[in-house]
C-alpha cells in the first residue's frame, strides 16, 4: 500500500498516512485530485478504480471515506477488508466510532493504524492483539499520570 | 525542538506525543531527524517492548535514508533475536521492509536471512503475517537465497486452508481463516515458478483446489466481509494459477468461477472478474474457455453503469479476440464507441484498429472498419491509425480498388471528418484511376468532390490535397487544365502559409514544364512500405504501459499467424516523419522535393528531378527580379523604373500616395507594431470606365517568403469608374530581409490589358522599435558592436536643405529613438532601436553627423547583423 487517506463527504481530510516518500506539494496535489475523483463517484459504482499507475480502493462509512492506494499486483478485495478491519478497530476502541472521535482523538487513530499497518503492510490482523497493545499503552499512560 | 525533548522523555505520554509529532509532521529529510536518532537508539536498546515498538514505528514512518544509515544494521538483530517479544518482531520485520524499499543497499544481507525464512514457522500468526511481507520483498531481488521459503509457505498455506473456520480464533475474519496471511502467502509463491519437489507441488495443487471448491460452498455468512475475504483468497489463487500457467484443469476451473462472477450482483466482483479474465485470456489453456463468455462481456460493455467496469469489459474483449470472433467483437466495439466515454475513446479506437488489422480475413472488411472508425470517432483517430490504413492499402494491391471506391463513397457524405478527407485524398491520388472507369466517379467528379472539401480543411490537409492534385494530373491528363487553374489561383500561389504556397508554386511549375514521361516518373505510385512492427501497437503500449498488448504480441502464439496477417506488419515510421504535413511526395526516399527552408529559388529541386527533361534550368540572377520564378516570368512584369524612387518616399513615412498615372491612383496607409504590420492599399479608378479583371497581387521575389509573410484579402474584380477599392494586407516579418515584396496590379481597361509592378513599401526599418537609453549604455553597446562588418558608414552630399527639425522628423519616421545628450556635439544625431522579427531581434545604433559648411552628412550604422547594417545605411542615406 502506498498511502491511506480519510476524508469527509465535504472533502475535508481527516487522516493521512503515506508509506512512500513524497514532497508536501505532491501529497497535497494527490489528495486534492483523489478527493475530487472519489467524491464524484456514485454509490453503486465499484470500489476500485485505476488512477495513474496505481489502484485506488475506497469505501464509505457514514460520512467518512476511507481511501487506499495500492500497487498493480496488490489484492483489491483484501484491501477493502483492511479498511473494514481498521474501522472495526476504531469502533471497538472508541465504542461506535464517529467522525468526531477521529477529529478529537486523531493521535489514537494514528496509534491504532500503526499497530495494524506498518510500512504499508499488514502487521497484526488480530483485533484482540492490536487493541491489547493500545490498551497497554493507555494503561502505561494513566499509571504515570 | 520541543518534539525532540518530548521524545527523550522517560514519561510514556510525552514520548508517545513526541513520536507522533515526528511521524506526522516531520518531512523525511528534515534536519530534526538527525537530532532524534540518539533518542531512538536509546529506546531500541531499552528492552521495554512498548518503547521499542514506538521507536520502530517511528523509523518505519519516516523511512528516510538517514534512518536507514543509522538503524539498518540493528534491526535485523532485533528481528531474529530469540528473546524479542512477538510484537517487537512484527514491527521490526515491517520496519526493515520499509528501509529496504527506500534504500536496499543499506540493508546488509547475512546469516539473519536464513532465520527470517524460518519465521514462517513461527507459532504467532502475527509474526508470520509481518514476516511474509518482508520475505516477499527480499526474495524478488535474491530469489535463490530465499528458495527454502517455498515449501514452508506451502505447508503454512495448507494448514490455514484446511483449518476449520474457528481454529484460528482471533485470526479468523468473518469465518474465513487468516485471509490476509493467505493472500500474502499466495503472493509470495508468485515470486517463484511451480515447486520442483513433487510432494510440495502436490500439496500446493491440493490447496488451490480446496480454495476453488470452497468458492462453490454456500456462504457461512451473509456479510459482505465474509465474501470479500473469501474471494480475495480466491482471486489471489487464480493469479497464482495464471502465473504457473501449467495446470489446464485449474485454469479452466478458474475461468468458470470467474464466469459466474461476471453476472454477480456485486459490482466489485464483476469488475475483478473482468480484470482477472483478461489475464486468463492470454493463456493458451484457458483462451477458449474465456471465449465462451463473450456474450456476457458484450452485455457488460453495453449495460454496466460504471465506466471503470465498462473499461474492463472493453479490455477483456480485446484480450479474448481472435480470428473466430474478430468481426463480432470489432463491430460491438465500434457500436460502443458511439456512446463511449470521451476519456477512453482514443484507446478504444486504437484497439479496434489493431484488432481489425490483426484478424482481418479480407482487407475490404479492414478498410470498412477503419473508415467507420473515422466516421464515428474521427477526432480520436490519431495519425498512426490513418497512416496505417494507407500503408496497408499501398502494400496490398488486391484491396486498392475497393479502398478507392469506398473512400469515394464515404467522401460523398455532406459532412465528413477531416481525417476522412486525408485518407480519401491520399487513396484517390494513388489509386483513383482504378475507379475512374465508372462515369459516377470519373476523374473530374473525383476532383471536384475532393476540392469541395478543400477550403474547410486545415493547412496540413490542404497540403496533402495539393499533392493529390498533382498526382491527378499524372493519372488523368484531362484534369490538368482545371487543376492548374486551382494551383494558379491567388489563394494558393500567394497563400500566407509557406508550405501551401511552395507546393502550389512547385506543382504548377512541374506540371507545366515537365514532359509526360517525367511527370509519370516523379508522380509514380508509392512503393510498398517496409514491413515492421505496427506503430499503433506501440502507441497502445505507450498509453497503457507494458503488457497492455500482451494478448496480441508475444504472450500468445497465434496458431495461424503465418497467413496474410503475418505478412502485413509494416511500419508507419516512414509515414510519420516529423514534418508537420507529411504527404505523398514528402514520403519518398529520394530527397524531399522542397524543404520549407529551401535556400534558393523554390523551383530548383523539382527541376533537378527532371533535369533530363525539356525543362530549362532556371538560373538565379543577381537581381531579385530575375531570381523571381514563382509564377513564371511571363506572368509578372518587372517593376516600373520609378519603383525604387517611389519606395524611398515611404522609408520614413507610412501613409501617402504610392503611385499615380492617368488611370489609377494607389494610396497606402499602414501601421506596424513589433514584427507585425497591417497595410491598406487604396486603388482609385481615375477614369469613368470600369476596370475589369482587377487583380492586385503581392509576390515575394526569391526566398523572401521565408523572411516576410504577407497575407492579402481578395478584392472585387471590377472597379467602377471613379470608385475606389481597398485591399488589406497583413504582414509578418519572419526574419530580416533586404528586398521589398512586389505589388503587381493587373486589370483590363477598355479591353486592353494593363499591368503594373511596384515595390511594396515594406522595408526592414518598418519593424523598428525605438529604444531609449542613457549615454553610458549607448556607448557601451556601441563598443560591443565594434567588429568591422557590424558597422556601415556612408558619407554623402545633402539632396535636401539641411534642416535639423526635418532631419529629426525623418529619423523618427525611420523608426529609431532619438537620444539627446549622448553625442558631445549637439549638432549630431544619435538613435537606437531594435528590429523585431519573428526569428530574431537585431539591435541597431545609428549616428548622423551633418556638416553644414560642406553640405555633407556622415552616417554610421552599427547592428549585430552585417547585411542589416548595410541595408539600413543605404535606405537612410537616400533620405537626406
Amino acid at each position: 500500500m502506498q498511502f491511506m487517506l480519510l476524508f469527509s463527504r465535504q472533502g475535508k481530510l481527516r487522516l493521512q498516512k503515506w508509506y512512500v516518500p513524497l514532497s508536501d506539494k505532491e501529497k497535497k496535489k494527490i489528495t486534492r485530485e483523489l478527493v475530487q475523483t472519489v467524491l464524484a463517484r456514485k454509490p453503486k459504482m465499484c470500489s476500485f478504480l485505476e488512477w495513474r499507475d496505481l489502484k485506488i480502493v475506497y469505501k464509505r462509512y457514514a460520512s467518512l471515506y476511507f481511501c487506499c492506494a495500492i500497487e498493480d499486483q496488490d489484492n483489491e478485495l483484501i484491501t477493502l477488508e483492511i479498511i473494514h478491519r481498521y474501522v472495526e478497530l476504531l469502533d471497538k476502541y472508541f465504542g461506535s466510532v464517529c467522525e468526531l472521535d477521529i477529529i478529537f482523538n486523531f493521535e489514537k487513530a494514528y496509534f491504532i493504524l500503526d499497530e495494524f499497518l506498518l510500512g504499508g503492510e499488514v502487521q497484526e490482523t488480530s483485533k484482540k492483539n492490536v487493541l491489547k497493545a493500545i490498551e497497554q499503552a493507555d494503561l502505561l499512560q494513566e499509571k504515570i499520570e | 525542538m520541543e518534539a525532540v525533548n518530548l521524545l527523550s522523555s522517560n514519561k510514556y505520554t510525552e514520548k508517545q506525543i513526541g513520536y507522533l509529532f515526528i511521524s506526522v509532521l516531520v518531512n523525511s529529510n528534515s534536519e530534526l531527524i538527525r537530532l532524534i536518532n540518539n533518542a531512538i537508539k536509546n529506546d531500541l536498546a531499552s528492552r521495554n517492548p512498548t518503547f521499542m515498538c514506538l521507536a520502530l514505528h517511528c523509523i518505519a514512518n519516516v523511512g528516510s535514508r538517514e534512518m536507514g544509515e543509522a538503524f539498518a544494521a540493528d534491526i535485523p538483530r532485533i528481528l531474529v533475536a530469540g528473546d524479542s517479544m512477538d510484537s517487537v518482531k512484527q514491527s521490526a520485520a515491517l520496519c526493515l521492509l520499509r528501509l529496504y524499499k527506500a534504500s536496499p543497499d543499506l540493508v546488509p544481507m547475512g546469516e539473519w536471512t536464513a532465520r527470517v525464512v524460518h519465521l514462517l514457522n513461527d507459532q504467532h500468526m502475527g509474526v508470520v503475517t509481518a514476516a511474509v511481507s518482508l520475505i516477499t520483498c527480499l526474495c524478488k531481488k535474491n530469489p535463490d537465497d530465499f528458495k527454502t521459503c517455498i515449501s514452508l509457505a506451502v505447508s503454512r498455506l495448507s494448514r490455514i486452508v484446511s483449518s476449520a473456520s474457528t481454529d484460528l480464533q482471533d485470526y479468523t475474519y468473518y469465518f474465513v481463516p487468516a485471509p490476509w496471511l493467505s493472500v500474502k502467502l499466495l503472493r509470495l509463491l508468485q515470486c517463484y515458478p511451480p515447486p520442483e519437489d513433487a510432494a510440495v507441488k502436490g500439496r500446493l495443487v491440493e490447496c488451490l483446489e480446496t480454495v476453488l471448491n470452497k468458492a462453490q460452498e454456500p456462504p457461512k455468512s451473509k456479510k459482505v466481509q465474509h465474501s470479500n475475504a473469501k474471494n480475495a483468497i480466491l482471486f489471489e489463487t487464480i493469479s497464482l494459477i495464471i502465473h504457473y500457467d501449467s495446470e489446464p484443469n485449474l485454469l479452466v476451473r478458474a475461468c468458470n468461477q470467474l464466469g459466474q462472477f461476471l453476472q454477480h450482483r456485486e459490482t466489485n466482483l464483476r469488475y475483478l472478474a473482468l480484470e482477472s479474465m483478461c489475464t486468463l485470456a492470454s493463456s493458451e489453456f484457458s483462451h477458449e474457455a474465456v471465449k465462451t463468455h463473450i456474450d456476457t462481456v458484450i452485455n457488460a460493455l453495453k449495460t454496466e453503469r460504471d465506466v471503470s467496469v465498462r473499461q474492463r469489459a472493453a479490455d477483456l474483449l480485446y484480450a479474448m479476440c481472435d480470428r473466430s470472433n474478430a468481426k463480432q467483437i470489432v463491430s460491438e466495439m465500434l457500436r460502443y464507441l458511439e456512446t463511449a466515454d470521451y476519456a477512453i475513446r482514443e484507446e478504444i479506437v486504437l484497439k479496434v484498429a489493431i484488432l481489425a488489422e490483426k484478424y482481418a480475413v479480407d482487407y475490404s472488411w479492414y478498410v470498412d472498419t477503419i473508415l467507420n472508425l473515422i466516421r464515428i470517432a474521427g477526432d480520436y483517430v490519431s495519425e498512426e491509425v490513418w497512416y496505417r490504413v494507407l500503408q496497408i492499402v499501398t502494400n496490398r494491391d488486391d484491396v486498392q480498388g475497393y479502398a478507392a471506391k469506398t473512400v469515394f463513397e464515404a467522401l460523398q457524405a455532406p459532412a465528413c471528418h477531416e481525417n476522412m478527407v486525408k485518407v480519401g485524398g491520399y487513396i484517390l491520388g494513388e489509386f483513383g484511376n482504378l475507379i475512374a472507369g465508372d462515369p459516377r466517379s470519373s476523374p473530374p467528379v473525383q476532383f471536384s468532390l475532393l476540392h469541395s472539401k478543400f477550403h474547410l480543411c486545415s493547412v496540413a490537409t490542404r497540403a496533402l490535397l495539393l499533392s493529390t492534385y498533382i498526382k491527378f494530373i499524372n493519372l488523368f491528363p484531362e484534369t490538368k487544365a482545371t487543376i492548374q487553374g486551382v494551383l494558379r489561383a491567388g489563394s494558393q500561389l500567394r497563400n500566407a502559409d509557406v508550405e501551401l504556397q511552395q507546393r502550389a508554386v512547385e506543382y504548377l511549375t512541374l506540371s507545366s514544364v515537365a514532359s509526360t514521361d517525367v511527370l509519370a516518373t516523379v508522380l509514380e505510385e508509392m512503393p510498398p512500405f517496409p514491413e515492421r512492427e505496427s506503430s499503433i501497437l506501440a502507441k497502445l503500449k505507450r498509453k497503457k504501459g507494458p503488457g497492455a498488448g500482451s494478448a496480441l504480441d508475444d504472450g500468445r502464439r497465434d496458431p495461424s499467424s503465418n497467413d496474410i496477417n503475418g505478412g502485413v506488419e509494416p511500419t508507419a515510421s516512414t509515414v510519420s516523419t516529423p514534418s508537420p504535413s507529411a504527404d505523398l511526395l514528402g514520403l519518398r526516399a529520394a530527397p524531399p522535393p522542397a524543404a520549407p527552408q529551401a535556400p534558393s529559388g523554390a523551383g530548383n529541386l523539382l527541376v533537378d528531378v527532371s533535369s533530363d527533361g525539356p525543362a530549362t534550368q532556371p538560373s538565379l540572377g543577381p537581381t531579385p527580379e530575375e531570381a523571381f520564378l514563382s509564377p513564371g516570368p511571363e506572368d509578372i512584369s518587372p517593376p516600373i523604373p520609378e519603383a525604387d524612387e517611389l519606395l524611398n518616399k515611404f522609408v520614413c513615412k507610412n501613409n501617402g500616395v504610392l503611385f499615380e498615372n492617368q488611370l489609377l491612383q494607389i494610396g497606402v496607409k499602414s501601421e506596424f507594431r513589433q514584427n507585425l504590420g497591417r497595410m491598406y492599399l487604396f486603388f482609385g479608378n481615375k477614369t469613368s470606365v470600369q476596370f475589369q479583371n482587377f487583380t492586385p497581387n503581392v509576390v515575394h521575389p526569391g526566398d523572401l517568403q521565408t523572411h516576410l509573410a504577407v497575407q492579402t484579402k481578395r478584392v472585387a474584380a471590377q472597379v467602377d469608374g471613379g470608385a475606389q477599392v481597398q485591399q488589406v494586407l497583413n504582414i509578418e516579418c519572419l526574419r530580416d530581409f533586404l528586398t521589398p515584396p512586389l505589388l503587381s496590379v493587373r486589370f483590363r481597361y477598355g479591353g486592353a490589358p494593363q499591368s503594373l509592378t511596384l515595390k511594396l513599401p515594406v522595408t526592414i526599418n518598418k519593424f523598428f522599435q525605438p529604444t531609449e537609453m542613457a549615454a553610458q549604455d549607448f556607448f557601451q553597446r556601441w563598443k560591443q558592436l565594434s567588429l568591422p562588418q557590424q558597422e556601415a558608414q556612408k558619407i554623402f552630399k545633402a539632396n535636401h536643405p539641411m534642416d535639423a527639425e526635418v532631419t529629426k522628423a525623418k529619423l523618427l519616421g525611420f523608426g529609431s529613438a532619438l537620444l539627446d545628450n549622448v553625442d558631445p556635439n549637439p549638432e549630431n544625431f544619435v538613435g537606437a532601436g531594435i528590429i523585431q522579427t519573428k526569428a530574431l531581434q537585431v539591435g541597431c545604433l545609428l549616428r548622423l553627423e551633418p556638416n553644414a559648411q560642406a553640405q555633407m552628412y556622415r552616417l554610421t550604422l552599427r547592428t549585430s547583423k552585417e547585411p542589416v547594417s548595410r541595408h539600413l545605411c543605404e535606405l537612410l542615406a537616400q533620405q537626406f
